[in-house]
């Protein structure tokens, strides 16, 4: 019996001593975050689509580190400490991207060395300022104002204005992010400055739960990515 | 006795040991036949050829199954599989394999280094080849843009710098002209015959080259409507002078195999019944079918079938045991919808008179009275016949207050109100919602569905061939083509004999304006399931309208039918059913229902980064100089 037990303690120290860490690798414990901006001002975008690409040259092989940005314009990255280059993909984003040549695209430099947030500044075509919602008589009510950002010859027009509600935090114009929306055509806004929008909720789903989240939406003529404004909870 | 052995080991040794080492440890493998042997039999190197063959890629193939004809709304998966999907992933619909294009380049260098072939084997197999080879760059430059054109073998040898081997992608335009090329290399080293279906023909390389500059065409052409899709060196995208060119191109060469020059190929007209006869133009193999010009063939009992019957076929007549495999693929009402009447107008199935009432009708099939021949040619309608019987699609009894009465499945007997014994409430062939196996739109595939007994069974299988190229589509690129180029009096010879052979014989004029949505509907009801939607669609860059993530409504489904823009993202069913009202003159009559299944829950979005497949980050790894798809 005592034998035994010998033999089993000292298979658990052998196995305690062979089991050292030479094969382990350690696992990625830097995060990089932040959001997108401009001038301090968060971008809200759509749910899973507006890529961002994270590359680590130096090592011969070119492969970037892919994710996108969440609705609320933010982004996180757990990654090994290095040095980075940020970019977007070209046509990305409701925003312009410093272009280099035709086919070549400006990074930001990232040298991540534990936790990191850096921020990434776009130039959006437009800016939602101002959003407000109510709520009355079964309708949400927004107003804001638009901000043209882009005035240049890269400027392009607004094709509509939406007002999205949905049940969820994902609110968008995808068509499983929305239970309801009101739009203006771009073409019939002559004044930028405190626009009005009201759409009318529909029977929810859920009529325990006596909320809806609503953002606006901006369409912009040739670009497929829609500028949106922060969500807003909005009790019933 | 010991002597005598001592003696044999002695002499055995003796007479073994007379060899030298390498005589003796050299011997030829039984088993393995080097490339010399290969090349100097006929027989062997069309062997190679043969799996050549079975390797090309097709974007909706027989092989590949049932779910690969299921997509883009124009039919409902019975099982509901993709039906809630929103987006489309950037890498869907890749295809980027060298180890294929490989073995053809070998392949072609070897028969070249024979000697032992005769010369008239060599140049048919080497057409051949070359034929396989562009229909795989034209393949993957429908997918994928510009692709490197690779057209000899690399070989590695030890130290030489990876770089050599790293190659940047050709322009979209100069895969299409290398495919344009090769069809003109070849076409005349192929023998023009139309009774050689599964070999390549003249007629195939004139059929490949034709549907290529097509493409090419309307990329240069309706480029300009995607600007965004486009690289600046043109791997993807094609300038918009190159426009006519290619369209000259396509006329021409769909012109060559019309008028018979390489070949004897003809419309299939062969049964006066207009439906079962376009029905047959993919399940007659006979010689009498020289509409087909290039198929994958397959054939029963030795080794080459298919499942896609198995898949498909009405779930009553179903030749495999009960609930094990029927009914798959049940066609969407939005395309029923898209088949016109005979008067060349287009009309929605009637459901609902002006005043909003129901429309009843005394027998199922007369609500499809009147149409397009190919309706019924393409899609088995309710109550219609697939081999000699009749198939039971009836969604219930309507009761003369509008409540339904349904079961779960036809084997669960309901007592109708005012009678007395429990009787069948719902079709043996479906439809209910939500239940795999039989039609949830009413619906079930008539097209390469084979009627021949047993076909049905996993272990027979179906050797229905699939249709590469046939003379149907080569009318309808010539009749693109010409309207293109502004010829419409040859653009509508060609578009009305096609249309002809469907029954509708009144002569529809193509003009400059209706010409575009004409011929995009046109194309859409003659050659849906063939693999020709997804990239139809594309290349006339209509895809991010057509599915544009929008849920549709009925009120959708019903208006613009047509229009090349139309909204599909969503597959609609038509459930039919029984009047019960004893008494009303309308009792027994059938009256019918627009229904979006339970399971359609997503709406195709179409990104502008989906009009070119993803190179994957692996590729672009290994191969710096590769350029990413623009938009993704």
């Amino acid at each position: 019996m005592n034998n035994k037990l010998f033999t089993f303690l000292l298979l658990v120290v052998a196995v305690t001593i062979i089991s050292c860490d030479k094969d382990n690798f350690e696992p990625p414990k830097s995060v990089l975050s932040g959001r997108l901006t401009y001038k301090g001002d968060s971008i809200g975008v759509e749910y899973n689509q507006v890529p961002f690409n994270l590359f680590q040259p130096g090592f011969g092989r070119i492969g970037a580190i892919t994710g996108t940005f969440t609705p609320e314009g933010t982004y996180q990255v757990l990654t090994f400490d290095g040095d980075y280059k940020f970019t977007i993909p070209k046509n990305q984003g409701p925003f312009l991207w410093k272009e280099l040549t035709s086919n070549s695209r400006d990074t930001l430099i990232v040298s991540l060395k534990g936790a990191q947030t850096v921020d990434i500044e776009v130039i959006p075509f437009y800016m939602i300022r101002k959003p407000n919602f109510t709520q009355s008589s079964g309708k949400v009510n927004a107003s804001f104002d638009i901000e043209k950002i882009v005035t240049d010859a890269n400027a392009k027009n607004i094709q509509t204005i939406s007002l999205f509600i949905n049940k969820t935090q994902f609110v968008s114009n995808q068509t499983n992010e929305k239970l309801a929306q009101a739009d203006i055509v771009g073409t019939t806004i002559t004044n930028f400055s405190n626009l009005n929008m009201s759409v009318t909720i529909p029977t929810l789903p859920t009529p325990n739960e006596k909320y809806v989240f609503a953002r606006i939406g901006v369409r912009i003529v040739g670009v497929e990515d829609w500028i949106y404004s922060p969500i807003r909870k909005i009790a019933l | 006795m010991k002597k005598l052995l001592i003696t044999m080991i002695i002499l055995l040794i003796g007479t073994q040991s007379c060899k030298t080492d390498k005589e003796f440890l050299d011997v030829p493998p039984l088993s393995i036949l080097t490339t010399e042997i290969v090349f100097s039999d006929p027989a062997l190197a069309l062997s190679v050829l043969g799996d050549l063959y079975n390797r090309a890629v097709d974007f909706t193939s027989l092989k590949t199954g049932w779910a690969s004809f299921v997509e883009f709304s124009e039919a409902f998966p019975s099982d509901g599989s993709t039906v809630s999907t929103t987006t489309w992933d950037y890498g869907t619909w890749g295809l980027y394999e060298y180890g294929y294009i490989r073995d053809i380049n070998l392949f072609i260098e070897r028969l070249d280094a024979s000697n032992a072939l005769n010369a008239a084997d060599k140049a048919r197999f080497t057409a051949e080849a070359r034929f396989l080879r562009a229909q795989y760059y034209f393949e993957m430059v429908k997918r994928m843009g510009g692709v490197p054109l690779i057209t000899k073998s690399l070989i590695y040898e030890n130290g030489a710098a990876i770089t050599t081997f790293q190659f940047p992608r050709a322009k979209e335009s100069e895969v299409y002209d290398f495919v344009i090329n090769e069809a003109e290399a070849i076409k005349g080293l192929l023998p023009s015959s139309s009774l050689q279906k599964s070999r390549a023909t003249a007629a195939a390389a004139l059929a490949m080259e034709c549907r290529a500059a097509l493409y090419a065409g309307s990329i240069a052409r309706y480029g300009v409507k995607s600007p965004l899709v486009t690289l600046p060196n043109g791997e993807v995208g094609i300038p918009s002078n190159r426009a006519a060119g290619y369209y000259t191109i396509a006329l021409n060469s769909a012109k060559a195999i019309i008028n018979g020059s390489v070949g004897d190929y003809k419309l299939y007209t062969a049964t006066p019944d207009l439906a079962e006869n376009f029905a047959a133009i993919f399940y007659d193999k006979s010689a009498s079918n020289k509409e087909t010009i290039f198929i994958e063939d397959f054939k029963a009992f030795a080794g080459k079938t298919h499942q896609f019957t198995t898949q498909t076929q009405p779930f009553a007549q179903s030749e495999e045991a009960a609930n094990s495999d029927a009914g798959r693929l049940n066609p969407s009402l939005n395309l029923v919808e898209a088949f016109e009447k005979l008067d060349n107008t287009y009309a929605p199935i009637g459901t609902r008179d002006d005043k909003g009432n129901p429309i009843y009708y005394t027998n199922m099939q007369d609500a499809f009275a009147g149409r397009d021949a190919r309706l019924a040619g393409t899609i088995i309608l309710p109550d219609a016949l697939f081999k000699g019987k009749k198939v039971d699609i009836w969604a219930g009894y309507v009761l003369a207050d509008g409540k339904i009465v349904s079961a779960a499945n036809s084997s669960v007997l309901q007592t109708l109100p005012g009678t007395a014994s429990a009787v069948q409430v719902v079709g043996a062939d479906g439809p209910v919602d939500g239940l795999a196996f039989r039609t949830q739109t009413g619906f079930y595939i008539r097209k390469y569905l084979d009627p021949t007994p047993q076909s049905g069974t996993r272990g027979r299988g179906s050797d229905l061939a699939f249709i590469r190229y046939r003379l149907g589509e080569v009318l309808l690129n010539a009749a693109e083509a010409a309207f293109e180029l502004g010829d419409l009096g040859t653009a509508n010879l060609y578009f009305n004999q096609l249309r002809a052979r469907a029954g509708l014989t009144t002569p529809f004029a193509l003009t400059s304006a209706n010409g575009f949505d004409r011929i995009v509907h046109e194309r859409r009801v003659e050659l849906v399931f063939e693999g020709h939607t997804f990239f139809d669609t594309k290349r006339w860059r209509i895809a991010n309208d057509v599915w544009d993530g929008t849920k549709m409504t009925v009120a959708d489904l019903v208006a613009n039918i047509g229009v090349a823009t139309k909204r599909n993202t969503q597959p609609f069913g038509l459930y039919p059913y029984k009047l019960h009202s004893p008494g009303n003159p309308n009792h027994g009559k059938w009256t019918y229902r627009e229904v979006l299944p339970g399971r359609v829950t997503g709406a195709l979005t179409f990104r502008n980064g989906n009009y070119y497949s993803q190179i994957a980050n692996s590729l672009i790894l290994s191969n710096p100089k590769l350029v990413r798809q623009p938009n993704q």
